[in-house]
């Protein structure tokens, strides 16, 4: 007896809760928002990689050539990430 | 309340399948309010699982023994702290451990990543609702932990006396909290794979969930061989035994992968590798909860053959065909998408790395399946012990540690000829002048193996302490701080270089303590009557007398009896004394009369351990009750139906008689040098974890920064 009405219970507690997102359709996120979040993600191991280069460099591990290199490929993958991120955000090369 | 639990499994078990069907169908659909939904159920499963487990627990804290679990494997006289721990101490306790760490760690993986990864979460979703759902059916349907007793005996059957340990405690948790962590990422690895989004987004979402679950992974290994040294009587901390390799096996792979993927992150490559790894990482953390609770294996650990063998090895079967299913399936869409730059590089060594730790892992899982393959194959079981797997394992490990001092001195792309040369001068003296130090000042070179660990391991220390002064040197050059000031700034804007780092030392240490234990190893196995003395390694050890203890022993594990010795030792001008001594459990087999039932349970042996940073004495006393059977079998006849305070008055002058007429009693006295490094290595190592894992206050906050952003922009569109 304990275990039906406990199941019974649990059930239409859960069924109410896990139906909120079908039934309130104003929460709905737009496509371009989660994009942002991985954007944003994929910047910051952007800067990463350039902060580790960097240190690599100043630590004896890349030439200065090397570095260089490597440098002017992450910061253009980077710019690439930007300017996505602009064009999401609604934001102009000129920050306007 | 059994039925209240019942209950929350039966609906948790509802709810994970909706789960998965809410989040297929809405990845199918495009909806994203069912993919919504079915987050909300891993949400709910989730409290349902804790619920359950409260339950449980208060069950066992109750000693409510109309539960057969709590009847089993709990009584009113187990000390409150292992009651806490008895509920995972069973199979079926240990099931709902399992699905509530999980369904705790899904739901906090998916609020952490219901803004991004859109198409791959939902997947995710479904795989993590699936494995939830089946460790459910597996509770609901075979090993209910709310099952109950129609009559419900006056007292239960007690924890297994081996299980009475601190170690014991949170090993468990431990290692099925790493078991569990790991399915995050390999969730997340199907999610890219089923919708083709095989970039590193997946990847930065559940790099820290991987390390979690490794670092605790590591910690619950580590308690294991803590518990096996200081509570199995055998002195020793790894036995090859199949419960341990089951753990090692996960943790082996699960290091490749969390190298591999900072190779994919950085460079684009080795995709392939990383989905394989990860989803072999799975499967062996699934191939470890078999072992232990199949049965199928002698072990140690073997507390009990089950009735979830079969259906265990269904599901990892459907694992394993999923999984390699979909790699090669999108094979086209792991391709890498750079090239080797070079062969001097860091990727070309993780690669390397990669390799050595596969191998590992293979020579482990061959020795582990041998009696089984070769009963397959012969009809007869037979099965390989420490020296085959130490043969094999040792040159392996070493590879591992020297390539653990290369790696970090690599740069990513290439490092020049001359760099390396710079690079590894340093490292390199110093590596020889401990070799010389060594071979001058120690007899490390009658063991050509440990002679070789001990050089490497100063090499990965030479190289971490390179890369520490370095990079502080470089961070001066451009601030101006102070030493100290740099270092930390340094450790802090890098703590994943840097807290990497940290765990190649502490893994280098751990090395250290292992091979200068496994090779220098002092042991003697003697039997001494009070007045004997022994010389063990520079010890002198007398034994003064025996010791008899009628309940409130010293580990307060419960143990009615205890009886031990009193040994002095000497060594140099030191002067100490050790007790080591034996529990005994009383049993339950009616078979016993009413005092043997005391002498002839389980007994557990009570090491004592002079614990020290450059060696450890270790002893252990089995009495000899031959002398006391006599007495014993009387008291039965004398005795069987007398109040239990005259039974005990009983036992308490045959422990006197014990204690006062000792008969030679056996001893095993062991010196081990260094060991203490392993404990000290492998809470390095963890430390190392937890600080790369520790999000930096900079990238949290242009996180939040860039969520609010977010935030701004959705408000804007709906007003």
């Amino acid at each position: 007896m304990e275990f039906a009405i406990a199941l019974v219970a649990l059930t239409l507690l859960i069924a109410v809760v896990v139906t909120g997102p079908l039934r309130n359709k104003a929460g709905a996120e737009r496509p371009s928002t989660t994009r942002i979040e991985e954007l944003s993600a994929a910047k910051e191991a952007k800067y990463r990689e350039i902060r580790d280069a960097e240190l690599d460099h100043r630590m004896g591990k890349l030439s200065r050539e090397d570095w260089r290199a490597v440098d002017r490929e992450l910061r253009g993958e980077a710019i690439e990430i930007l300017r996505e991120l602009d064009r999401l955000e609604g934001r102009s090369v000129d920050g306007r | 309340m059994a039925g209240v639990g019942s209950a929350c499994l039966t609906v948790g078990l509802l709810t994970a399948l909706y789960a998965v069907g809410a989040s297929v169908y809405g990845a199918i659909t495009g909806r994203r309010g069912w993919v919504a939904s079915g987050r909300r159920a891993i949400y709910c499963l989730a409290a349902l699982c804790v619920a359950a487990f409260a339950i449980l627990e208060s069950a066992f804290l109750r000693s409510d023994f109309s539960y057969a679990l709590v009847a089993e494997g709990s009584s009113t006289d187990t000390p409150t702290f292992y009651k806490v721990t008895a509920v995972w101490a069973t199979q079926d306790g240990s099931l709902l451990l399992w699905a509530t760490v999980l369904s705790l760690f899904a739901s906090a993986v998916l609020f952490l990543t219901r803004h991004s990864l859109r198409d791959i979460a939902p997947w995710a979703t479904a795989v993590l609702g699936c494995v939830a759902a089946f460790f459910l059916l597996l509770m609901v349907g075979w090993e209910n932990p709310f099952d109950t007793l129609a009559v419900p005996p006056p007292e239960g059957a007690g924890l297994n006396p081996l299980l009475r340990h601190p170690a014991m405690m949170i090993h468990p948790p431990m290692l099925y909290t790493g078991y569990v962590g790991f399915s995050i990422p390999f969730a997340f690895a199907i999610g890219a794979l089923v919708t083709r989004r095989t970039g590193a987004d997946w990847i930065r979402a559940t790099r820290r969930f991987a390390l979690i679950a490794w670092t605790f992974l590591g910690t619950g290994i580590l308690l294991g061989a803590l518990w096996s040294y200081s509570e199995l009587g055998w002195g020793g901390y790894w036995a090859w035994d199949p419960v341990e390799n089951a753990s090692l096996m996960p943790w082996l792979v699960g290091t490749a992968f969390l190298h591999s993927i900072m190779v994919q992150e950085k460079r684009g490559m080795l995709k392939v590798w990383n989905v394989t790894l990860i989803c072999a990482t799975f499967t062996l953390a699934l191939l470890g909860t078999f072992l232990v609770r199949s049965g199928i294996l002698d072990s140690i650990h073997a507390f009990g053959a089950s009735t979830i063998g079969v259906q265990m090895l269904v599901f990892i079967a459907c694992v394993i065909a999923l999984s390699v299913g979909l790699i090669l399936a999108r094979l086209p869409d792991l391709r890498s998408e750079a090239r080797l730059d070079s062969l001097l590089s860091r990727e070309a060594f993780f690669l390397l790395n990669n390799l050595v730790l596969v191998g590992l892992c293979l020579v482990v899982l061959w020795g582990t399946f041998f009696p089984l393959i070769s009963e397959a194959i012969t009809g007869t079981e037979s099965s390989v012990g420490p020296p085959w797997f130490e043969r094999i394992v040792t040159p392996l490990a070493l590879v591992l540690v020297l390539l653990s001092g290369v790696g970090p001195v690599l740069a990513w792309r290439r490092v020049t000829a001359s760099a390396l040369f710079r690079l590894f001068a340093a490292p390199a003296a110093f590596t020889a002048v401990a070799l010389v130090v060594l071979l001058a000042f120690t007899e490390a070179a009658k063991s050509v193996p440990s002679l070789l660990m001990f050089s490497f391991v100063a090499f990965v220390l030479a190289v971490v302490g390179q890369e520490f002064w370095r990079g502080t040197s470089a961070r001066r050059l451009v601030t101006g701080e102070a030493w100290p000031q740099a270092f930390s700034r340094l450790f802090g804007r890098n703590r994943r270089r840097y807290g990497g780092y940290l765990v190649h030392a502490g893994i280098a240490v751990l090395f250290l303590g292992v091979a200068a234990s496994s090779a220098f190893v002092d042991q003697r196995d003697v039997r001494l009557s009070p007045g004997d003395s022994i010389r063990v390694g520079d010890y002198d050890v007398t034994y003064v007398r025996a010791t008899a203890r009628l309940g409130g022993d010293d580990g307060g594990t419960g143990a009615p009896i205890s009886l031990g010795a009193v040994l002095k030792v000497h060594r140099g001008d030191q002067a100490f004394t050790l007790h080591p001594s034996r529990n005994y459990y009383s049993t339950s087999d009616p078979s016993k009369g009413a005092i043997s039932r005391f002498f002839e349970g389980e007994a557990t042996s009570e090491v004592d351990v002079r614990w020290g940073l450059r060696r450890d004495l270790w002893l252990a006393v089995r009495p000899d009750l031959v002398s006391l059977e006599e007495p014993i079998a009387r008291a039965d006849r004398e005795f069987a139906d007398s109040p239990g305070r005259v039974q005990a008055f009983v036992i308490s002058t045959l422990a006197r008689l014990y204690r006062d007429n000792p008969p030679p009693a056996a001893f095993r006295a062991i010196v081990s040098p260094l060991v203490a490094w392993i404990w000290i290595g492998g809470a390095i190592a963890i430390l190392g974890a937890l600080i790369a894992a520790w999000p930096s206050p900079e990238a949290r906050l242009r996180r939040v920064r860039s969520l609010y952003a977010a935030r701004v922009g959705r408000e804007l569109t709906r007003a």
